[in-house]
């Protein structure tokens, strides 16, 4: 028998060069790029030294765009052409949207997903969440001197299939490599986690600007295994300040205003938010279009009492979350606080009263989501060798269900289920003849489909004419380390497959992305096929790179045909890299992917043989 | 049919070595997840999600007690048939249906500290039987036998779960 080679631990066999890797929290109010050096996480500041990128969009009519600070400043000129909070809209249509109406923006309502009709044509969220990352994107590669070769996007945790989908496709239409979607209280738990040595179980409480998440998660060395994860993708500090926007309306017994006001009332609510987080009172003035002047003074004491109702919704999910990991208050070791919305008082007072212990927030709470987000990109691009790395178990936020007879959904994969899982489920005819069977693929908790989240509809067609009952149609969820969901659906009881697979549609179809990157092009200037080749280039050096690798480590498991068929499909690929035909490269790397299927699968069984030999070598 | 306990290294029994478990799903979860493999090739990223996606399952049935037994007992030919058998011991339904007019008065009540006394109640019942199917299964090997309890076990594990929503619905 062979003797097997194991590698001294810690040691990678195949060193590589350090790949640049950055952790983007792509937040509903600001949004940050960090990345590791020299081992230390940092925030990457723009020119001007300055860290957070306001998460703002302005189109203009001649094409061009301005995001952050630039566009920032134009909101209240320009309201309908300044988009603000797009990370609200995100996967979402137009009745579910929260705060439409007090929106100043033109709405189009979409298929999916609704659209904004600016000066520069119609945009999708997806489009104008884009831009923010390319400036990020950019920002990054002019700071550390080079192409990104991954990056991980944070998300709310509670954010579902067609968010989660609608944030990579923006991603995508960045020019980013996503390596990684990471829930954003499970970036901040590792942040955390490595600062702080901790150990036990702790609680992330999550207030954005628009989102609220609260997960558990169990930290041991090396291992974040998140237990349970709740809360409310429609809850966030945007809240807050509509509440104070109300109360002034009111109060200044203001008629309807426009677009301009609305939006200066807006952000002048905001200010008085954030005074009131170091003073007891904040002023509120504004002068109006019309040139009323309003002049309202907020106290703590009634800010406090229009916001205690949304303080009050964050404790709904709270005991949610436990009663879903099957623990009490007293098991949680420490609440670590995340998000800019949790530095008003009130929210610290009520979380301390609920968890009765003073919460953790040692961390800005601003930066704490983009600094975990670079630290698992540094470890997802193999930048830290076995050993020093960490595994991380994360979770599913809500169920995963089929449309049944009478509206009801079926729930296949439940909440909290920890990811990368799949199931499947039977099912039949209904009818004497029946060809044919269509799905709805929902998300959420309740009962009836009406009241849950629709993902997509698909069809399965081609089942050979069978009696009421005897056609076996088995449907696979499988949910990926993203959180993404895809579902694809088989017949197989007369020995006739038709198999379908479909990925949430809620989103993009792939023909609107690629609508869209032509469009971005033609306004960069840049050349869709320089693009693609590049892409692929890199591509095909990863692939190469990641097979050598991997021969050095498991070459006795291949037979001689099997290596010599790997090494013919590196050949032709490393021939063809320098060249420029990018359909070529494209299935030089298709062709080497297929070629070492086989050899992955083996090298997978073998690295499992490995775990429990290590441990369990008596009992073999 | 695939045995979850063999994957990890493990005999099967229902009282279950909940370090070594945790332990060899750690060790396997280091070697194949999908996060040791985000920059390599679509056939090994293929191959990880697999291999994650089976190691998961598995360890979510051992995890479950319930599961746990159904799984045992299915590994001796014995199907628990939570489905389509549904008869169970008269004193047993009447007991359920106490418990749920209980569940249904807190409900109206809107009372969380009733709910939460009914939740221990089970919770204690639980413990029961869990310790009744380990003698079954474990001790007498009385896997046919055992599949009543488990049947139980399940009854009670959904009315929990109709518990904790019935706190959502009050809150």
């Amino acid at each position: 028998m062979a003797l097997l080679q194991i590698a001294e631990p810690g040691m990678s066999p195949a060193p590589h060069e350090h790949r640049l890797a950055v952790g983007i929290d792509l937040g509903t109010t600001n949004s940050l790029v960090a990345t590791v050096r020299s081992s230390v996480p940092a925030v990457l500041p723009d020119s001007l030294g300055r860290p957070l990128l306001p998460s703002v969009v302005r189109y203009l009519a001649d094409g061009k765009v301005e995001v952050g600070y630039p566009a920032q400043a134009k909101q209240a000129v320009d309201p309908k052409n300044t988009i603000a909070s797009v990370k609200r809209f995100m996967g979402r249509g137009v009745k579910d949207a929260a705060h439409i109406e007090n929106s100043p923006y033109d709405f189009v309502d979409a298929p999916g997903m609704l659209q904004i009709r600016t000066a520069a044509g119609v945009k999708s969220p997806v489009e104008v969440s884009a831009e923010i990352l390319k400036i990020l994107r950019e920002r990054a590669e002019i700071s550390l001197g080079g192409n990104i070769s991954g990056a991980v996007i944070t998300v709310p945790a509670y954010f579902d299939d067609a968010q989660r989908q609608a944030t990579k496709d923006a991603a995508r239409l960045a020019g980013l490599n996503v390596l990684r979607l990471l829930n954003e209280p499970t970036a901040a738990a590792i942040a955390y986690g490595l600062e702080n040595a901790s150990e036990g179980v702790y609680a992330v409480y999550d207030l954005g600007g628009g989102t609220f998440d609260l997960s558990i998660l169990k930290l041991s060395r090396g291992v974040f295994e998140v237990v349970a994860t709740s809360g409310d993708s429609m809850l966030g500090g945007d809240d807050f300040d509509q509440r104070v926007f109300c109360w002034a309306v009111e109060q200044a017994k203001l008629p309807p205003l426009g677009p301009r006001d609305m939006r200066l009332l807006q952000m002048k609510a905001r200010e008085a938010k954030e005074y009131l987080t170091f003073h007891g009172e904040a002023p509120l003035t504004a002068k109006l279009s019309s040139g009323e002047l309003v002049d309202l003074s907020l106290d703590t004491e009634t800010f406090c009492s229009i916001t205690q109702t949304l303080v009050n919704k964050t404790l709904g999910p709270v005991r949610k979350a436990l009663r879903d990991a099957g623990l009490a208050v007293e098991d949680i070791k420490g609440v670590v606080m995340v998000g800019g919305a949790t530095r008003m008082p009130q929210v610290q007072r009520a979380v301390a009263e609920f968890f009765r212990r003073d919460p953790l927030n040692n961390l800005d709470p601003d930066k704490v989501v983009a600094l975990g987000a670079a630290m698992q990109a540094n470890v997802l691009a193999g930048n830290k060798p076995q050993g020093e790395d960490w595994l991380l178990l994360d979770v599913i936020p809500l169920s995963l269900g089929v449309e049944t007879m009478g509206g009801l959904a079926e729930k296949i994969i439940a909440r909290n289920t920890t990811i990368p899982a799949a199931k499947a489920q039977e099912f039949t005819t209904f009818k004497d003849g029946q060809t044919g069977m269509s799905f709805h693929v929902v998300q959420g908790e309740r009962e009836l489909v009406a009241d849950c989240r629709s993902l997509a509809r698909f069809e399965l067609k081609g089942i050979p004419p069978m009696v009421a009952g005897a056609a076996r149609v088995r449907v696979t969820y499988q949910v990926d380390a993203d959180g993404l969901l895809h579902v694809s659906a088989k017949e197989n009881s007369s020995g006739v497959e038709a198999s379908v697979v479909v990925k949430p549609s809620y989103g993009l179809a792939d023909a609107d992305i690629e609508r869209m990157l032509r469009d971005s092009f033609e306004h960069a200037n840049e050349d869709v096929h320089a693009r693609a080749l590049t892409e692929y280039r890199v591509d095909g050096q990863r692939l190469l790179e990641a097979t050598r690798s991997a021969l050095s480590q498991d070459e006795k498991l291949l037979g001689n045909d099997e290596r010599e068929s790997i090494r013919t499909a590196m050949l032709s690929l490393e021939k063809l890299l320098p060249g420029n035909d990018h359909r070529a490269i494209k299935r030089a790397v298709d062709a080497l992917n297929r070629a070492t299927e086989d050899f992955a699968q083996r090298r997978m069984d073998e690295g499992v043989r490995r775990a429990l030999s290590g441990k369990m070598i008596g009992s073999l | 049919m695939q045995n979850h306990f063999e994957l990890f290294g493990l005999s099967p029994a229902f009282v279950l070595d909940k370090q070594a478990l945790e332990k060899a799903y750690r060790e396997i979860q280091s070697q194949v997840h999908p996060d040791r493999f985000a920059h390599a090739g679509d056939a090994e990223r293929r191959a990880s999600l697999q291999w994650t996606t089976r190691v998961n399952e598995a360890y979510r049935t051992l995890q479950d007690p319930v599961q746990r037994a159904k799984h045992i007992l299915e590994l001796h030919g014995v199907d628990v048939a939570f489905e389509t058998n549904t008869q169970m011991p008269t004193d047993f339904l009447l007991r359920q249906l106490e418990l749920r007019e209980e569940l249904e008065a807190a409900m109206q009540k809107k009372d969380s500290a009733l709910l939460d006394a009914l939740r221990g109640t089970i919770a204690g019942e639980k413990i029961l039987l869990e310790n009744q199917i380990a003698e079954g299964i474990d001790k007498r090997k009385d896997f046919a036998g055992s599949a009543g309890p488990v049947r139980k076990l399940m009854f009670l594990d959904r009315l929990i779960k109709e518990i904790d929503s019935a706190y959502e619905e009050i809150e």
